[in-house]
């Protein structure tokens, strides 16, 4: 299991107060479908998702973004049980969408990068650090349920 | 896997334009996420008295690294020729696991981000991941 030390929670609780689920969750989102396009496969429902301005336009995604930075806001506050607090999330990923769980790896280096964005230098590599080490546990969770 | 077109080009070529300037502070800056934040890549550079962010050596290293940059955009249509040198470099002698490029690119990505926020749109994201894609592998080449 992960832990996090009392400076590293205020740390990621920090940067996650910065963020703005509205704005950056369809960021990150869009970034993960314009850059590695290979994870339209799995947003069959979504209509135009093939080109970058149509990601960028695209209602569902923006819908879908927030969704999934509202989910990241759970493992923020159970950063000491995010495990648990994913197994549910982890089995849906695997049995109902069947997604490449290398693909969470990508999410949240997308997530990063539209934090950096938003952020700028209150993301120094300290933080980067701190804030990966939190990503990882959550990605590991997600990750948890497929055997 | 990877192929650059020419609008690609085009982007990767106008956004460089614009981040040349920085160039030094952006390799200083990657490069020191780098090794705070992937601690594993600390193990190529136990020769240096120095490995916290902005540290003299990771400085000049970051100088270095954006110089071999700033060469294969110049050489953006023929990378595996235009850095054949760069590539048995890091083949034979310096031995990096190739896996670390994708770490470097990353980290470059992250610091593109934070400087230039309103120019990285997912556009230019995508073509600055392609670039250093195909030049991680125009580097490991030689490999084997």
């Amino acid at each position: 299991m992960v832990k996090f030390t009392e400076k590293e929670r205020s740390t990621i609780r920090a940067i996650w107060e910065k963020v703005n689920i509205d704005e950056v969750g369809p960021d990150a989102l869009a970034r993960v479908l314009i850059v590695y396009p290979w994870t339209e496969r799995y947003f069959g429902t979504f209509g135009d998702i093939f080109t970058a301005s149509a990601v960028l336009n695209n209602a569902k995604v923006v819908a879908h973004g927030k969704v999934v930075l509202k989910a990241l806001d759970e493992a923020v506050k159970n950063m000491d049980n995010i495990k648990k607090t994913y197994a549910y999330l982890s089995r849906l990923h695997y049995e109902v969408f069947h997604v490449d769980p290398d693909n969470f790896r990508l999410l949240a280096d997308c997530i990063t990068i539209a934090i950096a964005c938003k952020v700028k230098s209150a993301l120094d590599p300290q933080v980067q650090a701190t804030w990966k080490k939190f990503l990882s546990a959550v990605v590991d969770a997600m990750n948890s349920q497929y055997y | 896997m990877t192929h650059l077109s020419a609008k690609d080009k085009d982007i990767v070529k106008g956004f460089w334009a614009k981040m040349s300037g920085k160039a030094e502070d952006i390799g200083t800056d990657a490069l020191s996420r780098m090794l705070a934040v992937y601690p594993q890549t600390k193990t190529y550079f136990s020769h240096w008295k120095d490995l916290s962010p902005s540290s003299a050596p990771v400085k000049k290293h970051g100088k270095t690294v954006m110089s071999g940059v700033a060469d294969a955009v110049s050489k953006i249509d023929d990378l595996s020729g235009g850095l054949l040198t760069l590539s048995e470099l890091h083949a034979f002698t310096l031995r990096v696991d190739p896996a670390n490029f994708k770490i470097l690119a990353h980290n470059l990505i992250v610091v593109m981000a934070i400087m230039f926020p309103a120019d990285f749109t997912p556009e230019v994201h995508v073509a600055m991941d392609k670039f250093l894609g195909a030049l991680a592998r125009a580097l490991s080449e030689k490999y084997r």
